[in-house]
């Protein structure tokens, strides 16, 4: 059994990194010439280490399934990106957002991981200022800060709600700098189906050319997942449509260990399902519980316009249950007591499964300019989407999958437990323990492309300076090649009657019920018996139409949700397995009286970690002992 | 709700195009107009037809992968809203609604609603970046910028590059695209330093890919879903003809 070596320099927490990277091996510039790296995925962390390790003089072939990388679905992010500036004069501190990280998270990361994404915060928004990236900024000309839930401190970094598209951009645009100068080439549309290895390391990937339908080798001397979540594994999410597991999963299928696949992040703004064909939830940003009040009836199935509802019949309840936090509480707290109330019978709209957030106080106190300056295309998004106008009347919001803290398990140099091979971003499990705190995500991610990851690789590859180039005419890339074709011909051979997304809604659906916010035993072994043989259905009444030497979605799709199979059963084992209540992870089975988390620190202080075991063996667990050394492990209260 | 749908079929680059008529039926108005093809691609797969291939990833209107020409507009009739963002509400029970990939030279068509936007890549790799390698950052606040400014430099950085603007043109000019991150940058301190020798190439990138002129109609603003203003257009004039008239590049 390989034993899991997370790599934790020792030495105080402050100068764990600093110390560490001052040792580091490097690759001398004539030598980084004869190294080739690849990189899969093109959101901020993959275009952030793209266009480093392109500026460092290496060989890069960068892979995206969309037409462009400025496509990747780090577009989406909304709120803002965190960083210790202490601009506000509020007591902020790198050890401070560390903390809060430790804490939002449930003390279920490691300690040593999270420190150092907030130690290179900062050089991640001074490097996004650099490059043009238009941040709000006040009448002096400084950068702007807002709050955001689950801290006590305005240490959040935004562009209107659209943080993530500029800081996407601004990526972009180095990447765009790299391809120009011809360190990085860029492979657009290829789906990525496998990873090659050959004596035990990380040499390869195979990819599907989405045009052609063609499957092409590509050869290097490591290789870099930043592939991102899987949360749609719920079907309804907040993600784009073409993202997707499969990258990491086919990791996971050849040996890569997968932390806490159960910890997956429900957002609490998002807008409710409207109808039968809907397949994807538009999030509200967490921004908007700055100055958004969360609130349902007083009275069971009320069922008047929501303007016609007092002050006195109204139940603000995240500001009655947390007064400290109100209505900036944490994500997963937020989820669960708008579940709660829901599933009271308190919910509002037709279907009873949503709340409001209301901005009446808010547009009353600093007026209609004010609010329309700070979320003015939020509010547009919404008003498009539902036709009703959140400036008149409360916009009506529920709970929806959304970030996947779990991923493929990586040591402190971000490598997997597969030798050469590197998860960064949201791909990897590290930072974000059982709970994402808001807009800690675009900061993770550019902390680990831009300044993390360039620097631990190359100790990696210095020892690849005499390796000269990886053949892809060699048995290991012939193999992995002929899997994945076998793999498209058996789908494309079914020929069932079914489509992809039909499968997918279906699928979504018993993770929703069975692994979503609130989880027990039982819910579980029944989700896991419903997937087996929703599989099993799949495999034999799929409809694959056209052919595969040709643009197919449909194909693309299919071969997705094959997958996310897999990543559901996957999901409720280590949830199974998890007997206690710990960040977004909810099991019924462990509560207070209050209904609140009850955490088992004697018990499942560990990272959960699974090594695949063959198709037909039900995967073997693995624990990473988490120890707190600066961190006091408290109950998280936010009340 | 029930439409008659004009698709453009196409099988790829090589072969012939050709509208094809669809009628859909028990649409909801509710549906985006996205989810409507999704039905429509539902029972066309059902009913062992190939479905119509159409760009999309986010569906909340930032990605800019998806963009139809609806109805001779592209994005369709709402102002300000991108394909995905659409939703049927916005039709009248019954209609026709002809549905065309973008139309442009360099825009070359892929397959069905699906076009090849390459061209866009190829203007910004140009020059549409700043020079500065990770690691040189100087504090973000050793560099004031104005709110108002700042505001504006936001306006001009919101493109999500769909192409709308070109397939709005008459000229399929892409001036617009073009303009926005030209200005961006412009307008900026950390831009200055290499504004005439960006605007010089990014110009000559969207002249070599076949793009047209500008010829003030604005089109390619009213069509703009994030509402992006010509005015931007009229900035990477005047600094292509500084860039002209005072030349700093080098050799």
């Amino acid at each position: 059994m390989q034993k899991l070596d997370s790599k934790i320099p020792d030495g105080p927490l402050a100068e764990k990194w600093s110390h560490y990277k001052a040792n580091l091996r490097l690759v001398n510039p004539a030598n980084k010439k004869k190294i080739d790296v690849i990189i899969v995925g093109t959101g901020l962390a993959g275009a952030g280490a793209a266009s480093a390790l392109g500026e460092l003089g290496y060989n890069v072939k960068v892979f995206c399934f969309q037409d462009s990388p400025r496509r990747a679905h780090s577009v989406a992010a909304q709120g803002g990106i965190n960083a210790a500036k202490n601009y506000k004069n509020d007591n902020d501190s790198i050890y401070r957002l560390f903390h809060d990280m430790i804490k939002g998270g449930d003390y279920r990361a490691r300690e040593a991981n999270v420190y150092r994404a907030a130690e290179v915060s900062n050089d991640v928004i001074d490097h996004f200022t650099a490059m043009g990236v238009p941040f709000a900024r006040d009448y002096g000309g400084s950068l702007d800060t807002r709050s955001f839930g689950g801290v006590q401190v305005s240490r959040t970094f935004y562009a209107k709600g659209q943080t993530g598209q500029q800081c996407l951009l601004g990526t972009y645009s180095s990447l765009n700098r790299q391809i120009a100068k011809g360190t990085v080439k860029m492979f657009p549309r290829r789906d990525m189906l496998d990873v090659v290895i050959v004596d035990g390391k990380a040499r390869g990937i195979i990819t599907r050319n989405l045009l052609t339908g063609e499957l092409e080798r590509h050869a290097a001397h490591a290789v870099v997942l930043a592939t991102g979540g899987y949360g749609t594994v719920f079907y309804l999410s907040t993600l784009g449509l073409g993202s997707n597991a499969s990258a990491a999963w086919s990791a996971y299928r050849k040996g890569a260990f997968f932390a806490n696949p159960s910890f997956i992040q429900i957002h609490p703004t998002s807008i409710p399902v409207l109808n039968d064909y809907q397949c994807k939830l538009t999030l509200m940003s967490e921004s908007l519980r700055n100055d958004g009040r969360v609130w349902v009836p007083k009275e069971k199935g009320d069922k008047r316009h929501p303007n016609e509802i007092t002050e006195e019949e109204r139940d603000y309840y995240l500001e009655r249950r947390y007064p400290a936090f109100g209505n900036l509480v944490p994500r997963d707290v937020a989820s669960r007591a708008a579940k709660e109330r829901c599933d009271a019978g308190y919910g509002v709209g037709d279907t009873g499964l949503s709340v409001y957030l209301d901005f009446k106080d808010a547009i009353n106190k600093q007026g209609e300019k004010a609010i329309r300056d700070k979320y003015g295309n939020l509010f547009e998004m919404y008003e498009k989407i539902t036709g009703i106008n959140p400036y008149t009347q409360p916009m009506r919001i529920y709970p929806a999958g959304h970030y996947t803290m779990g991923g493929l398990w990586v040591d402190y140099n971000l490598m997997t437990t597969i030798p050469g091979l590197y998860a960064i971003g949201e791909s990897n499990f590290s930072d974000h323990g059982a709970n994402r705190l808001g807009a800690s995500s675009l900061m993770q991610c550019s902390g680990d492309g831009y300044f993390i990851l360039p620097n631990t690789i190359s100790d990696y590859l210095a020892d690849d300076i005499r390796t000269g180039k990886i053949p892809t005419e060699q048995p290991a890339f012939e193999e992995a090649e002929k899997q994945v074709a076998d793999r498209i011909q058996r789908i494309m051979s079914v020929g069932g009657k079914e489509t992809a997304s039909s499968f997918h809604k279906r699928l979504g659906k018993i993770m929703w019920d069975h692994c979503g916010m609130r989880r027990d035993a039982e819910g579980l072994k029944k989700g896991m018996e419903l997937l087996r043989q929703l599989e099993e259905e799949f495999w034999t009444n799929i409809c694959v139409p056209g052919n595969d030497k040709d643009l197919n979605q449909e194909l693309e799709k299919a071969l997705k949700v094959a997958d996310f199979f897999e990543v559901g059963l996957l999901m409720c084992e280590d949830a199974l397995q998890r007997e206690e209540s710990c960040g977004a992870h909810f099991r019924e089975e462990h509560q207070t009286e209050t209904g609140e988390a009850r955490r088992d620190d004697a018990n499942f202080a560990f990272v959960g970690v699974w090594e695949y075991a063959g198709a037909e063996e039900r995967p073997r667990l693995h624990k990473e002992a988490l120890n707190y050394e600066y961190v006091e492990v408290k109950e998280r209260s936010y009340k | 709700m029930e439409f008659k749908l004009k698709i453009w079929r196409q099988k790829n680059a090589r072969t012939k195009g050709s509208f094809q008529t669809y009628p859909l039926k028990d649409v909801s108005p509710e549906m985006s107009f996205l989810e409507m093809l999704d039905y429509l691609n539902k029972q066309l797969i059902e009913q062992g037809q190939e479905p119509v291939t159409f760009e999309h990833d986010c569906r909340e209107g930032i990605c800019g992968s998806c963009g139809l020409f609806i109805n001779g507009r592209p994005h369709g009739p709402q102002r300000n809203t991108t394909t995905c963002e659409l939703h049927m509400r916005e039709f009248r029970d019954g209609e026709t609604i002809v549905i065309e990939p973008w139309r442009s030279k360099a825009f070359p068509v892929i397959k069905d609603l699906v076009v090849d936007r390459s061209s866009f890549e190829r203007i910004m790799q140009a020059g549409g970046f700043v020079n500065v390698n990770v690691g040189c950052a100087p504090e973000s606040n050793s560099n004031p910028i104005g709110k108002l400014i700042a505001d504006k430099v936001f306006d001009a950085a919101a493109c999500i590059g769909c192409g709308a603007c070109v397939a709005a043109c008459k000229n399929s000019s892409a001036m617009l695209y073009a303009a926005a991150k030209i200005a961006q940058y412009a307008m900026i301190p950390q831009g200055k330093v290499e504004a005439k020798e960006r605007v010089d190439t990014m110009v000559k990138q969207m002249d070599a890919e076949g793009f047209g002129f500008c010829s003030n109609t604005y089109a390619c603003e009213f069509d703009c879903p994030k509402g992006i203003s010509t005015d931007f257009i009229a900035l990477m004039n005047r600094e292509f003809f500084s860039s002209k008239l005072c030349s700093q590049r080098h050799g």
